[in-house]
């Protein structure tokens, strides 16, 4: 066991901030499981929303990137 | 990734495929130096000149197979972009369909064994992200002189809400270009680093062809990723085109 406990707090801290990728891929899933259950009750209108699923993916993904973001700073760059 | 090491005894740190490195010779890496993603980087413009140029030179009336795909290619990125940002954001169609190929083909010459992911180093994402900041922070100013900070200002919502919804606006927009660039350098460098664990994986007897079963679902999965990612990179470029275009909510 060696190093300091700042060094130990900046491991948790990534580790923390990895919840939050795990969270974003809940509202991932989110976003697509509704859109199934949409475009099974409507499948004709599915495929002109296909463009507006992906941007909603995105828009969900992106704050799950944000964490990756913190952990990796946390990791390499503090 | 200390128990793979000890089978064989090869190194199989996941992250080591990320480093660049000058093609010729050793020394450090400037900014003139040719590296193993500059090479990557222009067989990717080299792949996406011969599918465009090459195969479109005879303007065949019935295309061949070449001329089918980029055909295909160009009808699907032509529709997207009228679709999403609209028929006034098809000037900008060549721009998003500049970046839509060469990210599709960085990504898919990344996956072949042995070769360096470019678009995994932020440095190339930051670069395209940023220009499309720029361009349409700019093309929206042009356009729409001061009515571009209408985008900021969220009409629909009660008076008092306004103000505390416009720093979110704000915010929310400054950091796209942080979030368009790293969405797609961390799905590839997430991607190419779950196969090489598995290949470190692969090294360990008793666990073997069920390391090899799951690179080759990985792999898998990693060919949809690339596809998925050029794809959602252009589209978020139409979206914010379209934003800078009609700024109104």
């Amino acid at each position: 066991m060696e190093g300091s406990i700042a060094e130990m707090g900046q491991f948790i801290g990534a580790g923390v901030a990895g919840l939050g990728a795990g969270l974003a891929a809940l509202g991932v899933g989110n976003v697509a499981g509704n859109f199934l259950a949409g475009a099974l009750r409507n499948p004709s209108a599915a495929a002109s929303q296909t463009a507006t699923l992906f941007i909603g993916i995105a828009f969900a993904e992106a704050l799950g990137i944000f964490s990756f973001l913190v952990a990796l700073l946390l990791m390499f760059a503090v | 990734m200390a128990e793979p090491t000890e089978g064989g005894g090869l190194s199989f740190d996941p992250m080591a495929q990320f480093e660049v490195k000058p093609l010729f010779g050793g020394g450090d890496v400037a900014w003139y130096t040719i590296t193993n993603s500059t090479l990557w980087l222009a067989l990717a413009i080299a792949a996406v000149a011969a599918l465009m140029l090459m195969t479109t030179t005879k303007r065949a009336i019935v295309p061949g197979r070449g001329q089918s795909i980029a055909e295909l290619v160009y009808g699907f990125v032509y529709k997207m972009v009228e679709d999403v940002a609209g028929k006034d954001g098809l000037k900008f169609f060549p721009y998003i369909i500049t970046l839509f190929l060469f990210i599709f083909f960085a990504n898919y010459l990344a996956l072949i064994p042995l070769s360096f992911s470019p678009t995994s180093q932020i440095a190339v994402t930051a670069v395209m992200g940023f220009a499309v900041f720029f361009t349409v922070t700019i093309v929206g100013i042009v356009r729409n002189g001061t009515d571009f900070l209408s985008l900021f200002w969220v009409s629909s919502a009660p008076l008092p809400l306004r103000p505390i919804l416009a720093v979110i606006e704000v915010i929310s927009y400054m950091v796209r270009p942080v979030s368009h660039s790293v969405r797609l350098a961390g799905a590839i460098t997430a991607g190419h680093a779950v196969m090489k664990v598995f290949a470190g994986f692969a090294a360990i007897g008793a666990i073997a062809p069920f390391a090899i079963l799951g690179m080759v679902a990985i792999y898998a999965l990693e060919m949809l990723v690339a596809g998925i990612q050029a794809y959602v990179f252009a589209i978020l470029t139409c979206v914010y085109l379209k934003d800078a275009l009609h700024p109104h909510h």
